[in-house]
């Protein structure tokens, strides 16, 4: 019977104490970020998660959080493995007490793996710029969106810029454009826009698919030698980008005649092939470089007061891929602070974030305000459309950094606005989603 | 045909690369019986380390400090020497308390070793691609592209001469020096290598010591084609077909195993590819060497296993 009490007073000690904490404990912002510092990967997922992670630091550091609440960044490492990553997102989506706040998965395979849990969690997921491109179509992918432009928004820019190098889009009859891609979802994306441009614009296309990591490419390089394409594209990632722009550059491809996707223009693509690499062409929706108010209020109050999370990383930032973490993070910032304001309270969750999300709405002035002005395209997230504006600019290699060298590109709206409706109502069928009426 | 032949080249040239990192495989086996998961890793953590000391990299911070740095040729000297000292600590801490265990276990052992290596390869040198600087020959040779309009490449054509180097270097090594001869004695019976005063760990220091020497060789040769980066521990498994076609046992064979799967796989891929999707190159190294398999268990070199029953 002693022991019995003894029991019982423990349990409600033990309770009192965990209540008592839950309330003296300030409320948090819970944003996980789905990294991948080891493995073949690494190099392209260290600076991207460094700059997700400093921007909430400086947004802790001299905001203190967002709205006054401090965020609370959970990363977890994915290795850039699917699997790895549908345990990421298990093990981080009740994490706190606000929950997952948004996912950014930073991987296609992953990113498929977890649209259908997301609805089922009510955790949004923002592929930026990545995963499957139909879920631009807010109307069936109410969880997901892709802002601020799709793999097939950008195939089709890529193609107006050759037109527009080329001369014209009437030029292109005939012309031979290849794509060289990493053999995997992310890497076959772009395929389907790319058949159906070449068929509206008379083109030949050739996909040549290239094996995880992509360490050995020679094959692939001995075929564009021998059939010489007017134009090569490439979706790759990682080493693979790295051994391509060599073999490119060993067979004398035209650099400029060689586009990679955003996911292949970073600084560490280009370095291995040193002056070889002068005068490659890769997407972005970004600027690259550390001239923004952001970088140095980011070096003020996240590096000079040691809370960076890769203290080493200081002289790097900048890159292409940092400041890519740079702006999802804005865009996730904003879309919290937009929940907060739609629901009058801070202690959003998951599904007041995707309200955020859908409501959306970062102009060229609120850009400014938050020191990224001229820095990204300004978007607009409706409910209908979860891709935003789809625009694409090209950027080139100098031999010492990049720069954007075109003007931003709208897409083919005829042709990827069909397939986006094709591809999502197709999957709407396959899992009895009705399409939402967004009037 | 002019075409057929590039293709033939750059599979015997990529075999060659093959076959650098089969090397250090068969290097272990034969003195030890043992399959050296971590080579792969090895060559990663050599290729760290040597641009480390070249750019003056400071270790755990990974900032570049240029006072540090190292004129390549004693860049290289000193990671030989590093590569020694971890075949020593390695021999003391590990395997010297696995003596007379079974193979497997020792495998075990090399797959905790290909771990450690690869984050203590992170956390000493960082995870960011590294430009491996050596000045080696880079691009097409402009002679045989200007000549013949055959695209052959310098650096293959450097790591080809390079591997026959090493070749010859081994062989000699193995078969006239006394270090060799007891090498070659611990290989084919450890007890009988013992009894007559062959110390087992000073073997093991010495094979471990050159794995890590060939290893840096296939580190630089990989690095410069690619950069030095994490994906460079997975060119162990290109090497696994070269092996299983060679036999594990053969330094001969890691060379001509290395060149008939580079061969095999890039005709395949060119030829082939086309009509099955592409990207079959990896796969079609496997199958090639599944096939010899069925007429020559024991690889193309490999030592026939007579078991009296």
């Amino acid at each position: 019977m002693a022991i019995s009490r003894w029991l019982t007073g423990l349990a409600a000690g033990i309770v009192a104490a965990t209540l008592g904490a839950g309330t003296l404990a300030a409320y948090e912002l819970t944003i996980p970020f789905f990294s991948y510092r080891t493995g073949p990967y690494a190099p392209n997922g260290i600076p991207v998660a460094n700059g997700w992670h400093d921007y909430f630091t400086l947004l802790n550091e001299r905001d203190g959080g967002i709205n006054g609440v401090k965020v609370n960044v959970v990363e977890c490492e994915t290795g850039y493995n699917t699997k790895k990553g549908v345990e990421c997102y298990e093990k981080v989506k009740n994490r706190g007490e606000s929950g997952a706040l948004i996912i950014q998965p930073l991987s296609t395979g992953i990113t498929y793996q977890l649209i259908p849990k997301a609805s089922v969690d009510k955790i949004p997921i923002h592929s930026m710029g990545y995963g499957r491109t139909s879920a631009a179509n807010g109307r069936v992918f109410k969880w997901v969106f892709n802002f601020p432009a799709t793999y097939w928004s950008q195939a089709s820019a890529l193609i107006k810029y050759i037109g527009d190098r080329e001369g014209g889009m009437a030029n292109l009859k005939g012309k031979k454009i290849y794509l060289v891609y990493h053999n995997s979802a992310y890497g076959k994306e772009p395929i389907r826009t790319l058949e159906a441009l070449s068929k509206k614009h008379g083109f030949v296309f050739k996909g040549l698919p290239v094996d995880h990591p992509g360490q050995e490419q020679k094959a692939t390089w001995l075929q564009i030698r021998r059939e010489r394409p007017d134009w090569v594209l490439m979706w790759g990632w990682g080493v693979m980008n790295q051994v391509a722009i060599k073999e490119a550059a060993s067979i004398r491809f035209p650099m400029d005649r060689f586009i990679g996707v955003w996911w292949s223009g970073s600084e560490n693509d280009v370095k291995p092939a040193g002056a070889a690499a002068k005068g490659y062409l890769s997407g972005t929706f970004h600027q690259p470089g550390a001239d923004f108010p952001v970088h140095k209020d980011i070096l003020k109050y996240v590096y000079d007061r040691g809370k960076a999370i890769d203290p080493s990383f200081r002289p790097r930032v900048g890159e292409v891929l940092y400041n890519r973490g740079l702006v999802g993070a804005m865009w996730a910032a904003e879309a919290i602070r937009k929940a907060m304001e739609i629901h009058g309270t801070k202690k959003v969750r998951g599904e007041h974030v995707r309200d955020g999300l859908e409501a959306l709405e970062v102009d060229e002035a609120r850009l400014k305000e938050l020191g990224f002005g001229g820095f990204t395209v300004p978007i607009k997230i409706t409910c209908a459309n979860h891709e935003g504006p789809g625009l694409v600019a090209v950027q080139q290699w100098d031999g010492k950094q990049w720069k954007i060298v075109s003007k931003f590109y709208e897409p083919d709206r005829e042709i990827v606005d069909a397939l986006i409706k094709e591809d999502s109502e197709k999957y709407a069928k396959e899992n009895n989603i009705t399409p939402r009426d967004c009037k | 045909m002019l075409f057929f032949v590039e293709v033939v080249i750059s599979g015997l040239t990529a075999g060659v690369m093959y076959a650098l990192v089969a090397l250090g495989f068969v290097l272990i086996f034969k003195a030890s019986g043992v399959f050296n998961f971590a080579q792969g890793v090895l060559a990663l953590f050599a290729g760290l380390t040597l641009h480390g000391l070249l750019t003056g990299t400071v270790p755990f911070v990974h900032t570049v400090n240029p006072a540090w740095a190292m004129p390549a040729w004693l860049a290289i000297l000193t990671t030989i020497a590093i590569m020694i000292l971890l075949a020593i600590v390695w021999e003391r801490l590990v395997l010297a308390n696995l003596v007379n265990q079974e193979h497997i276990i020792l495998f075990m052992a090399t797959l905790g070793l290909a771990y450690v290596l690869e984050g203590a390869g992170d956390i000493i040198w960082g995870s960011d691609v590294k430009v491996l600087d050596l000045g080696l020959p880079q691009g097409a040779s402009d002679y045989f592209l200007d000549t013949f309009n055959l695209y052959v490449e310098k650096l293959e054509l450097f790591a080809a001469a390079t591997a026959g180097v090493l070749v010859v270097v081994l062989a000699l090594f193995f078969n006239k020096t006394r270090i060799g001869r007891a090498l070659r004695a611990v290989a084919d019976d450890h007890q009988a290598a013992l009894s007559v005063g062959i110390s087992l760990r000073t073997i093991w220091v010495i094979v471990w010591s050159v794995a890590g020497i060939v290893a840096l060789v296939a580190g630089i040769m990989w690095g410069a084609k690619s950069g030095i980066q994490f994906s460079l521990s997975l060119i162990a498994l290109k090497a696994l077909p070269v092996l299983i076609l060679g036999g594990f046992t053969s330094i001969p064979g890691a060379i001509v195993g290395g060149l008939i799967i580079g061969v095999g796989e890039k005709i395949a891929e060119v030829y082939m590819g086309p009509y099955v999707g592409g990207a079959i190159e990896n796969w079609f190294a496997y199958m090639l060497a599944l096939v010899f398999l069925l007429f020559r268990p024991q690889g193309l070199f490999g030592e026939k296993i007579i078991e009296r029953v």
